[in-house]
């Protein structure tokens, strides 16, 4: 059989194409972005990307629907930046003065105690618990907090645009672009921030904490600083996701999310600008093609059903996204635009 | 070869714990213990300004503990430390007991490290620029603000070129540090301390690991810092190596000042000589 002829190209490329500049990709740039400060620049082991994540949406979305303060969208997204600095300051706080691996079990943590607690049938008022914001009368209703973003503010007038696989709806392309402007503007901020003598003693402290405190630098204070900055980054990623799914559940929130964005910020390279943009393109791009090759070879009969069935399809593509990821680390440990020098050297 | 005529050390004990006329560290009864050992236990001690200091002592003697407590990096159990500060015809102390180590440094004494903490992954030109004090980039408010520091940072940038042509690392000036040999590593972490215009700089064994023909221009550089008013204070255990630049010698051992005074007092003082090398030599050399 040939497999050629059975493989629809334009679809598989089409689709993949679709993921890599959609919002999805968007979100987990913006997070990689966050994270390329804590890991990338400062050094700071952050494995509960997800906390902030999760403090941004839940935050926007539980001021938005409890109403207060008038329930205005602006004040419930700055709740939600706000509740990223209180995680910050709640991770940093105890943690930042200790070893850099207490810092990364306390990140875990917190990531974990925030999703159980959203859960819970105890903030079932205020939360959602395991259904989540908006209720569901609610959802029934359609009615969301993303509404006065995707429906009243946007400028977009309803219809399909686009063409081929590229064809998005007002409301899809309308985020899509809040999304990779949001991209744009904190890749912008961090790149200033990096080339300022602020900047230079970010990255000192990376290379070596003692040095920079025997230079009279305030570590623990520089390190709070880019915790700040970084969860709030994320945090934006986690609202941006809400507005496009139209509601909030903890099910978004779970460790893996956190180690995707990981697998996004080494794959592009990790301490440079554009890493975390082209590693979330490259990361959804072979996530969406994987596995849209993997079904049309299944379905067609090409790979038979005792080897693979369609519904593991979705465990595979990250057996091979783990492949890659191996190779990529084997091959070109900075990552795909890393600078390699800053990679390899490594005297301790 | 240093003279100790013009430090101001004429009149000076040479007994543990002596005052001297003019210090600019003092440093009493700072105990530190790990478990049973005390392995530091200093009842008082002053160190003179404007010359250099040699702390020696065999190994285990507590020189780099002290130099870490005093420097914040470690705690005290106990004890008080307090530098005194002399500019335009006005004197001060600051009280450094209980500082973190940023504080101590932006008080102006500043320590480089026994193993060096080179910056692997930053350029030479970066770790430099990295020493200087008060940069107002470096505060967050500022750093997106380049009008507000360009011009500070042009300035600094002529100084970190000055103190690079200095020590002669100005050929690697945009390399990372990482590619610099043990002993350049050396003189990248003094040059990039002088950065900050230290009062007091502390070298933590400057010559250790360093290849012997840089040795030679290393002790040139620390007499040239004295000369340009640094009171330099540091750390060696190879003791024919400090004979010949230090102006005032202290003789650890076992966490205590055992001795100290000018390099010919000290290499005369029997519990000196006991201390490195034992009793038993110790008689032997009485015969010779």
């Amino acid at each position: 059989m040939n497999l050629l002829a059975e493989i629809d190209v334009s679809k598989l490329f089409g689709l993949a194409l679709r993921t890599s500049i959609g919002v999805q990709a968007a979100t987990f740039a913006l997070a990689a972005v966050g994270l390329n400060l804590h890991y990338g620049y400062t050094g700071l082991l952050n494995f509960g990307v997800v906390a902030f994540m999760a403090a941004g949406a839940y935050g926007m979305a539980i001021f938005f629907t409890q109403g207060w303060l008038g329930g205005s969208i602006l004040l419930a997204i700055a709740s939600g930046l706000a509740f990223a600095v209180i995680i910050a300051l709640s991770i940093g706080l105890p943690s930042l003065r200790l070893r850099a691996d207490y810092l990364a079990l306390t990140t875990i943590a917190i990531a974990e105690v925030l999703r159980i607690s959203f859960r819970s049938q105890r903030l079932l008022d205020l939360t959602g618990g395991p259904f989540g914001l908006p209720s569901i009368e609610d959802r029934n209703a359609n009615v969301s907090f993303a509404d006065v973003i995707t429906v009243d503010w946007n400028p977009i007038g309803k219809g399909n645009y686009g063409a081929w696989f590229l064809e998005f709806d007002e409301k899809t392309l309308w985020v899509m672009i809040i999304g990779w402007s949001l991209v744009s503007l904190a890749s912008l901020l961090i790149w200033g921030l990096m080339r300022s003598p602020w900047g230079r003693v970010i990255k000192a402290i990376r290379e070596d904490e003692d040095a920079a405190r025997a230079l009279g630098k305030n570590v623990f204070s520089y390190k709070l600083q880019s915790l700040i900055i970084g969860g709030v980054i994320a945090s934006l990623a986690g609202i941006v996701r809400a507005f496009d799914m139209g509601f909030v559940e903890t099910q978004q929130f779970r460790p893996q999310t956190t180690f995707f964005i990981w697998t996004v910020l080494i794959l592009g390279g990790a301490a440079s600008i554009w890493g975390p943009i082209i590693g979330s393109m490259t990361f959804w791009f072979v996530i969406i093609f994987s596995e849209e090759l993997l079904r049309q070879m299944v379905d067609s009969g090409w790979i038979p059903e005792a080897i693979l069935q369609s519904n593991d399809i979705a465990s595979v593509r990250m057996i091979l996204m783990g492949i890659m990821l191996a190779t990529l680390m084997i091959w070109r440990p900075q990552g795909l635009v890393g600078k390699k020098e800053e990679a390899q050297i490594d005297v301790r | 070869m240093s003279d100790s005529k013009a430090s101001g050390l004429e009149n000076v004990e040479p007994t543990p714990g002596s005052s001297k006329q003019d210090p600019i560290l003092k440093i009493d009864n700072v105990v530190r213990s790990f478990g049973g050992l005390r392995a530091v236990d200093i009842d008082h001690l002053e160190v003179q300004r404007g010359i250099i200091t040699a702390f020696i002592g065999p190994n285990g003697a507590g020189k780099t503990t002290l130099f870490n407590l005093i420097t914040g990096f470690d705690k005290p159990d106990s004890g008080k430390w307090t530098l005194h500060q002399v500019a335009e015809a006005k004197s001060w102390t600051n009280d450094l007991s209980g500082l973190r180590p940023h504080q101590i440094a932006q008080k102006g004494m500043v320590r480089t490290f026994q193993l060096t903490k080179s910056l692997a992954k930053m350029t030479v030109i970066d770790n430099m620029l990295l020493g200087a004090a008060e940069q107002k980039g470096e505060s967050l408010r500022n750093a997106l603000l380049p009008s507000r520091w360009r011009k500070q940072e042009d300035t600094i940038l002529g100084k970190a070129e000055v103190l690079l042509e200095r020590f002669k690392l100005s050929h690697m000036r945009d390399e990372y540090a990482a590619t610099l040999s043990g002993g350049q590593r050396k003189l990248l972490e003094m040059a990039r301390a002088l950065m900050s215009e230290p009062k007091l700089i502390l070298l933590d064994e400057p010559m250790a690991g360093v290849n012997p023909v840089l040795v030679e221009s290393l002790l040139v550089h620390i007499e040239n810092l004295r000369d340009e008013g640094v009171s330099v204070l540091f750390i060696e255990h190879d003791m024919d190596a400090i004979m010949g630049i230090s102006d005032w010698i202290v003789v650890l051992a076992e966490g205590q000042v055992i001795a100290e005074g000018t390099p010919s007092d000290v290499s005369k003082n029997p519990a000196v000589i006991d201390a490195y090398l034992g009793s038993a030599i110790a008689e032997e050399l009485k015969d010779v």
